[in-house]
């Protein structure tokens, strides 16, 4: 994965970018798939991997294939983005260790799902109950969350085409 | 890559089982991995990809814009649809145990309507994003 982010920021061919960025969200499935989040995994292989890459495709077909000489040395946003880095990494430090039975999100709702899910729910999928049954509203949000990005893009992209018209 | 046979016998040799896939992943979302929000954007993928191997004119055909545009908000009505009918059977809002005599089994049914509904959405969302985008070079042209 550092290969593939080092290739990508120092790459100006940006077909190879795309390429490289399916490949960067499969290698991320990966990790996802050995961390046990199967479901997240999936949707990262297909999202991240898949359709993102076709609409970035889709847009490269619009523009030039080569990325343009920046017109200053980026300085200031590496320092921007090595010490955000930094400050998320020093947080990183304060999280309880990966599966920790104690860490304090598998203390607080998590052993009520787990143990009253099968007279409740009995959904052998846990991710799935908690997502359409328990956190049902959540859900409802995100649904609209994304009807509402894809009524902006209408927005978006069919005025301009209107304009064009008369 | 509209005279690429190899492509074309490719691709519709694996578009029924990309299908058939996002079918199992809505369908048994509730015993293994995956669910509504996945089953939607693989269906989408296997228009888009059909889209891509045989061009946009007959991936509209497949797949109007008026259903694509409808599918949009459908999904998003099923979802409340389902919240809607918990109340009228006196329940709370986006309540299941309310939708069937035995509560377990008004769960399943609620959970699964639900997934429809994203899957709809979602599915519906993917592509009209897909459309506009490849639409656009050909009207800049």
């Amino acid at each position: 994965m550092a290969v593939t982010v080092l290739v990508i920021a120092r790459s100006r061919n940006l077909f190879g970018v795309i390429v490289l960025g399916g490949l960067y969200s499969f290698l991320m499935a990966t990790v996802l798939v050995a961390m046990d989040a199967v479901d997240v995994a999936m949707t990262e292989a297909s999202v991240g991997a898949g359709i993102s890459t076709v609409l970035l495709l889709g847009a490269l077909y619009l523009c030039k294939s080569e990325e343009t000489r920046p017109v200053q040395a980026p300085w200031l946003p590496l320092v921007v983005s090595l010490a955000v880095g930094a400050v998320l990494a020093y947080g990183t430090l304060g999280l309880p260790e990966f599966s920790d039975p104690k860490a304090p999100i598998h203390t607080h709702v998590v052993p009520r799902y787990l143990t009253e899910l099968k007279q409740e729910v009995d959904v052998p999928n846990v991710v799935t109950a908690v997502l359409a049954s328990y956190r049902g509203y959540d859900t409802l949000g995100e649904t609209t969350v994304v009807f509402t990005a894809g009524a902006g893009v209408i927005a978006l992209l069919r005025r301009r085409r209107k304009d064009r018209k008369p | 890559m509209r005279h690429d046979v190899i492509l074309r016998v490719i691709a519709k040799l694996l578009i029924p089982f990309i299908l058939l896939f996002a079918l199992y992943v809505q369908f048994h979302g509730d015993f293994g991995p995956g669910g509504g929000f996945q089953a939607g954007v693989i269906l989408a993928a296997a228009v888009i990809f059909y889209g891509l191997i045989y061009g946009l004119a007959d991936a509209r055909k497949l797949v109007p814009e008026a259903v694509v545009e409808s599918m949009m908000a459908i999904g998003v009505l099923i979802y409340g649809g389902v919240g809607v009918a918990g109340l009228l059977l006196g329940g709370n809002y986006l309540d299941y145990f309310v939708l069937d005599p035995n509560p377990v089994h008004g769960q399943h049914r609620g959970i699964f309507w639900v997934e429809v509904g994203v899957a709809v959405t979602v599915s519906g969302v993917m592509l009209k994003i897909f459309y506009m985008f490849a639409d656009r070079g050909r009207v800049d042209e």
